[in-house]
Parts: structure tokens; sequence; C-alpha cells
């Protein structure tokens, strides 16, 4: 249905997006790596100059930089292994005939709506609080003596902050794709003998498979970039236990005002998003026109 | 006034060619159908024409206009869609006002126009319902008086009966018949159904990967098929086609015999054989033989015959209404002065 | 999973299903019960679940000795006029997306959602520097054209599957009756698209509310919502569980009443139609 004038008009509608979007991308990341090869403290102005690589040398060598990738990785693992054993777990589940699915639904879904700050000081002060949290309260009623959560173990203390909120997410994309599966299949397994547990690793599974490696490529752009549960739970502590590339490139731009560092960081974590953001866009275009 | 003139029109999409070379004559107020097999661009002609899309070479008359790069709007005809393409949010009245507001019509005459319309065609009582709550073929005659209202130089069908069931496909059929006859304006019908084309046009053109194979009336393309595909296309059951040595035997690479022209008897004739599955409709009775010479023919009687499955018939094709083709696909010309006039 | 199943199963299922629904959802349910209880009560050792004394103080002294609403009204401002601009920029590229097929349609979508893909910190220092630079530090409209800009590939990205569920063949009827182009995008496109553009609003609210990024790096006191206020709270200052339970609540309460009438567009805004 598209003809000469169709065509220019559609043109032109587009071009507002298309050109906001492009100035979006371009003139920032264009200065990130301007910056990232150059000395630029916003403290000390006056001292700048080109510097080429030093920049990444010196944020990839820095003491804090495997630490962080390791924890970024941990954090991601962490995050994706809970919400999609997890979300699956809680959508089989809900997907069984029961009485208020309604209301179940929505008690599930809740966490993934509110916002990180809260989330996090929630889990912070309410739960993790060693003196006054939930957890505390439990231990000391079993008996034990109360663990100083974010302290003695803040990443795994933020993977659970951060799986709380996506698991509604993990959940629902899980739940969509299995009520997605036509019934008839199944019976069909089932008329052709096939147990439960068999029924599901050969048919349920397979047919989850792309909603679930949907969920992980999603989860882990989102994941990525974490970084108000890391402020206002640790701020990256103790020491650099709780850093991640993230919260790394933040301190150094915003806190120790290093615009050139925090441009190579920057440059870095670019990288590393790219390459999943690659593996998406090929599972996402197949799906494009379905 | 509805006079259509192609000349040339070509259509490519990309690299693929749809269409690519074609003539065609609209008289005012003809019925002209095009039919043809999915694919063969019966529906992208409909659009060329209509102005939804762009041809790539050849232009486009309307009454002697050039109507090549005109919009859609500005062409003066008017459309209704396989679908109906009803607009869902707008009542009835509000659906078939919608051109006329367009055009800026007063309102006076907007709803005067409006109701005329329903009234032709029976819809006043449904004026003030929504699309989602009329049947399909109310539906249908909402998409027909949007397009009458604004008083079209031609009408454009897009196989509008697709979507109905089989009764009531009929019924529209007739319905829109008589609407050719009490407007007689031009109306040019898509569709792939040979019996709607067979029975409402005055002039079928018959369209193949984009090319016209052959255009005339519907007894015209019944009795004088000018190629295999024509002839295979036209009529209903299938025309049998043979090769092979009863064609040879008359001089052609291939013979044709309709269904209602082979004899059938129990003694003697051309092509012996048994009978393979029988239908017994009442009116008719349509058997397929399984012949040694010819291969399985279908072959159509009157009324009810006691032959059933297994039965051993003889099948004679009636020498006066045999179609014969050369190795080209094409027909041989066949006596047409001793055919004309002649009752079947 | 559509066959009748006992009374027993159904049962144990529901028990089961509700259990562990409670449980995701305690974290919520617990910090609103808090924020009604007296500050005291809100720490007391062992926990006191549902027998304390009700009030709404908490609600009150958040207001009147943090200016709450002030922030509150930012995120408003915020979330509402991020959406209002990006539903303006995006409606007409969706159109023409949606409507004017072509091979180049598919590759422009999938640029704009990889834009959504740049990791925030890379363009934190540049956006930072720029926002010093033109003024733009700290104030709402600089963050409306933030946020607009990270959600515009979502919105544009939701109208787009949403148009082309319209059947084109009414808007080519549109076209044979005369429509302009303003007409038929008026009186036949938007009305059929209003659940669409609802259903997009409404995610696109959630999701500009929600944000805690640039909402928290390029603001400070005049611009900053409720994501830079709670933030603020990281650090304990004597006792104020209660209250923050009751700041917590109210920043939530309204995207909680939203997010459930918007699930189906979650589903089908965050996983670019990946998922069915």
């Amino acid at each position: 249905m598209s003809t000469q004038a169709s065509r220019s008009a559609a043109r032109l509608m587009l071009s507002p997006a298309v050109i906001f979007l492009l100035v979006w991308m371009i003139v920032p990341l264009a200065l990130t790596l301007w910056f990232s090869f150059q000395r630029y403290n916003l403290l000390a102005p006056e001292r700048s100059g080109f510097i080429w690589f030093d920049n990444y040398l010196s944020f990839v060598s820095s003491p804090a930089f495997w630490g962080a990738i390791v924890n970024t990785l941990i954090l991601v693992v962490g995050v994706l292994a809970v919400t999609v054993i997890g979300g699956l777990l809680v959508a089989l589940l809900i997907d069984q005939p029961i009485w208020g699915q309604g209301p179940v639904r929505i008690l599930v879904i809740a966490p993934f709506f509110i916002m990180p700050p809260v989330a996090a000081l929630i889990w912070k002060n309410m739960f993790f609080n060693p003196t006054n949290g939930l957890f505390g309260e439990l231990f000391k009623f079993v008996g034990l003596r109360p663990f100083d959560f974010l302290g003695q173990a803040p990443l795994a203390s933020i993977v659970v902050i951060v799986a709380w909120q996506w698991l509604p997410f993990a959940t629902l994309i899980l739940l969509t794709a299995l009520q997605s599966l036509s019934s008839e299949q199944l019976e069909a397994a089932e008329m052709d003998g096939a147990p439960p547990l068999k029924r599901f690793g050969y048919i349920v599974l397979p047919h989850l498979a792309r909603a679930i490696t949907v969920v992980v490529l999603i989860q882990t752009i989102f994941l990525l970039g974490i970084l108000v549960e890391i402020l206002v739970t640790t701020n990256g502590g103790p020491g650099a236990q709780s850093t991640t590339l993230t919260f790394l490139v933040y301190k150094e731009a915003i806190l120790d005002s290093d615009a050139g560092t925090a441009a190579a960081g920057g440059v870095v974590a670019v990288v590393l998003a790219n390459i999943v953001a690659i593996f998406l866009m090929r599972a996402i275009g197949k799906n494009l026109d379905a | 006034m509805g006079e259509i003139t192609l000349r040339n029109v070509s259509k490519s999409f990309g690299t693929t060619t749809v269409i690519p070379d074609i003539d065609l004559e609209i008289a005012n107020g003809e019925f002209v159908v095009f039919v043809g097999p999915s694919g063969c661009g019966k529906s992208t002609l409909l659009r060329l024409i209509a102005g939804l899309e762009d041809v790539s070479g050849g232009t486009i008359a309307i009454d002697g206009r050039d109507v090549t790069r005109e919009a859609p709007a500005k062409r003066g005809l008017a459309m209704v869609f396989q679908s109906y393409a009803l607009y869902p949010h707008m009542s009835v009245r509000n659906n078939i006002a919608f051109p006329l507001k367009m055009a800026g019509e007063d309102k006076a005459v907007i709803d005067k126009k409006v109701n005329d319309a329903a009234r032709v065609l029976n819809l006043t009582d449904y004026l003030d319902r929504r699309p989602g709550q009329l049947s399909g073929g109310q539906r249908q005659r909402v998409a027909i008086g949007r397009a009458i209202v604004r008083q079209p130089a031609a009408f454009l069908f897009d196989e509008p009966l697709s979507n109905l069931d089989a009764a009531l496909r009929g019924t529209m059929r007739l319905e829109i018949s008589e609407l050719h006859q009490r407007l007689a304006k031009t109306m040019i019908y898509v569709t792939h159904d040979q019996v709607e084309a067979m029975t409402m046009a005055d002039k079928i053109v018959v369209l193949n990967a984009g090319k016209v194979e052959q255009v005339g009336s519907p007894l015209d393309l019944y009795r004088f098929p000018r190629n295999l595909f024509v002839a295979g296309f036209i009529g209903s059951p299938r025309m049998n086609l043979v090769s092979g040595e009863p064609a040879a035997r008359r001089g052609a690479a291939m013979m044709g015999a309709r269904p209602e022209h082979i004899r059938i008897s129990r003694e003697n004739g051309e092509w012996p054989g048994t009978v393979g599955v029988a239908e017994h409709l009442g009116a008719d009775t349509f058997l397929h033989v399984h012949t040694d010479a010819a291969g399985t023919v279908t072959v159509r009687a009157d009324g009810e015959v006691a032959l059933n499955h297994g039965d051993r018939v003889f099948l004679s094709p009636d020498p006066a209404k045999i179609h014969l083709f050369g190795a080209d696909g094409l027909a041989t010309p066949r006596s047409a002065p001793a055919m004309q006039g002649a009752a079947h | 999973m559509a066959r009748a199943v006992t009374a027993q199963r159904k049962t144990l299922n529901t028990i089961l299903a509700w259990a562990v629904a409670l449980l995701i959802a305690f974290p919520i349910i617990w910090t609103v019960l808090t924020s009604f209880k007296p500050e005291p009560q809100a720490v007391a050792s062992p926990p006191i679940w549902f027998g304390f004394d009700w009030t709404v103080k908490n609600y009150v002294d958040v207001q009147n000795q943090r200016n709450y609403f002030d922030y509150f009204l930012n995120s408003v401002i915020i979330a509402l006029g991020s959406t209002a601009l990006g539903i303006l920029i995006a409606i007409p590229a969706a159109w023409s997306m949606a409507f004017v097929p072509g091979r180049k349609v598919r590759d422009l979508l999938m640029w704009m959602l990889s834009t959504k893909m740049m990791p925030a910190v890379a363009v934190l220092t540049p956006i930072y520097l720029i926002f010093i630079w033109l003024g733009l530090l700290d104030t709402r409209i600089g963050l409306v054209v933030v946020i607009m800009l990270i959600n515009l590939p979502i919105i544009v990205w939701m109208l787009y599957t949403y148009f082309r569920e319209i059947p084109g063949e009414i808007l080519e009827a549109a076209r044979m009756d005369g429509a302009s182009l303003w007409n038929e995008i008026r009186y036949v496109l938007t009305p059929m698209a209003v659940p669409g553009i609802a259903s997009t609003v409404l995610l696109n609210i959630i999701l500009a509310w929600n944000e805690a990024f640039w909402t928290i790096v390029l603001t400070t006191t005049d611009a900053a919502p409720l994501t830079k206020f709670i933030s603020g709270f990281s650090s304990p200052q004597g006792l104020f569980y209660a209250k923050l339970s009751a700041a917590s609540t109210m920043a939530i309460a309204p995207i909680l009443i939203m997010g459930w009438f918007s699930q189906r567009q979650l589903v089908r805004g965050l996983t670019f139609g990946a998922v069915k």
C-alpha cells in the first residue's frame, strides 16, 4: 500500500525520532571517546592534554578493576540464576488451576514496580539490618547471633535485592510463554504415553527455550547498569567488595570527578554491553516478523 | 462516464515483476470480472486502477483523463474491500457518511444521501449500530453503501464474497448483480471463483501470472477458450484434458471435453472404463471414470443415474463440442460459424 | 492445562501459590503496615505484626518536615512530561513504520532498540558535562528530555506493534474515501489506536517514575524527584523507619496501582515482542 506520496510522508514523520536518537547516541559517545584519551579532572581542569591510552591502562590496572569485573559477573549470573529458576517454578505454580489467580499474580508481580531506591532501602533497613531487621529477629528467635548481611556478604545481599525486583519480570514472561503452549500438544504427548516429567522435559522446556533466552538477555542488559541499589546500601563497600564495573565508573566520574578515567571505563562498559546486545539482536530479530 | 483504459500497464515490487504488460479497455457501465488463481495479479491490477499502488510503467485513463499519477481519492472511484474495511469505532451512519464528510459536504446533504443509500440497501434499521453488531451480509451492504454515496465513476470490488458462507454468497451475488442493473455503473470485480465470474460478468478478464490470457463474455470463454489455461480454468467441474492417442487421432497434442459434453453408455463408446467415485447430488450425477485410453475422466449426467463404484461404462465425447490444442497450448480454432446460434 | 482437576489437588496448589505470593510480596506488605506504626513500635523487638496503634502521623510528618509533595510533584512532571513528549515524537514514527513497509523498517527498529542498550555509565560524563555547560543541571526540563530519550525506543516499538494490528485495509478505505493524511490519522487511526496508545502511556509513566539513574545523577534539589529523595535516606538518621515506610508507601502507591492494569503491556514492551 505504498505510493510515492505516502513514502515521502513516511520519511518526514520518521525524522524527529531518528534525529533525536541519532544525536543522543552519537554526541555523548563521541565525547566519551574524546575524553577517554585525555587527562581531564574536573577538580583540576588546568592539567589537560592528550594522553592516548593512559586512562585505559590506569583504569584496567587499578586494584578495583578486576574485582569490579568479577563482582559484575557474580551479580549478573547470581540474579539470572535466581530469577530464571525461581521464575520458572513460580510460573509453573501460578499456571495451575488455583483459586484467586488474579490476586496471586498481582502479589507476585508487585516487586517489579517498586522504584529501586525504595526496594534497596526496604531490604537494607527492614531485613538486613542486624539490630532492627526482621532477619536479625529471625536469627535471634532461633537462638543465633544476628548476621550483618550488608557488612559481611555485601554482594550476595545485593543479589538478593536485585533478584527480588526482577523475579516478577521473569515470572511474567515465562508465565506468558507457558500459557501460549497449546494444551493439545501436551494432550497428544499424554496419549502417546509420556509421563509428566518427560512431558515437561520434551515439550514444555523446549517451548520455553525462547522465552528463557529473552529473559536472560534482556535482564543482562539491565543488570549491567545497576547502580542505585549499590549506591544506597553499601556504596560499593566494604572496601570494594560490592563494587561493580558500573559503580566503578560512577565513582570515578561523580565522586572523584575524574572525567578522563571515567570515560575510559565507560568505553569498556560499552564494549561489554555490545557483546551482549549482539546476541540479543539475533534472538529478537528472528521474532520480529512473527 | 466510467470508461477505463489501461495502456502498457506494468508493476514490479523491487526486482519481482508481478505484471509485465497489460492493455485493457473497459466500457462505461460494464460489469468486468478479473479472475484467476491466487497470485495471478488480479488484486494488484485492481489496486493499480484504484491508485492504492503506483504503476511501474504505462498509463491509466478514466473517461479520457490520465489518472496515472493521481491520488486514489481524486480518481472518482469507490472500492469495496475483501474484509469490508468498515470503521469499527463509527456507527453505520457515520461509516457511510465518511466519504461525504471528507469531501466537505453540508450536513443536510450528507444526511439525505446517507438515508437514501440506507433505503436502497435495506439498512435503515441499522443506521445507529456499530459494524461489530452486524452480520456478514449486513456489513457487506454497509461497505457497498459507503461506496454508493460517493457516486463514483466506477465501483471496484476486491473479492467481496470470500468471507461469507456459501448460502450467503449466493444471495449477495444476486444483490450485487441487481445493484449493477439498477445503477448502470461500471463495476470491476475481482474473484478467484469462476462461478462468480461466469454468473455476474458482462466481460471476463482471465489472468495468469500477471498476463491476460483471454478477455471475453462468459459464454465466449466457455465455448471458445483460447488456450489450455482458460479451458481448464473456466467451467466446473474442470474440462477433461487428454493427451496421447485420443488427441493424436484427432490431429492435436491435447484434446479437451467438458464433463457435460461426454455421453455415457453401458453398451458401447469410444473409451471403455470403470466407475471410481460416483457423486450423486440428485439434480446431477458426477462420475469419475478410470479409462485406459484417456486416464481418469469426469463425466456429468443429468438427474439421477444408477451407476456406482465398480460399474463398467463406455464414454464418448460429443464430437461437436471437442476442443483441440496444439503443442504450444493454444487452441486450434473451432468451426465457429457452425457453433454460433446452435442451441446447446 | 485446562482439564478438570480434583478439588484436593486444587486446594493444595492454591495454598502453595498463595504462600509463595505472600512471601514475595511480604516486604511491600510489611512496609505499608510499618508506615502506620508509631516510630518506637516500628522497630520493636520482637516485631509487632498487627496489634499496633495505627496512626497517620508518619505521613503528616514526612510532608511537613521534608516537603515530600515537592518531590512527588517533580516525579509527576517528569513522568508525564517525558511520556507526552515521547508520544508526540513516536506516533508519527510508528505510523510510518507500520504502514509504509519496507525492508529497512526492520533494521531501523532494531537500531532504535539498540540505543536503549547503551550502558548509561558510558555517557555519564559527557551528559553530565553537557548539562552543566547548558545550565540544565537540576532542571526538570533537562530531565524530561533525557528520560524521554531513554524510553523513546520502547514507546516507538510498542506503538509500532499496536499500529500493525490495525488492518491496513481500513486505512486504505479511508484514503479511497478522500481522507488526507491528517484526516486519516485523526478520524480513523487514532480512535482505533487509543487502547494501544493508552497502554503505551501507562507503561512509560511507570518506567519514567521508577527511573533511578539519571534522576539521581542529574538533580540536586530543585528538580529532584522521589527517586532522589528516597535514596537520600541511605544513611540512618535516628529513628525513622516508620517515616521511611510512609515515604516509601507514598512513592510506590501510584505505580503499584498502575501496574495492576499493565501486565500485558509490560510483556509486550519490555521483551520487544520476542515473547507473545
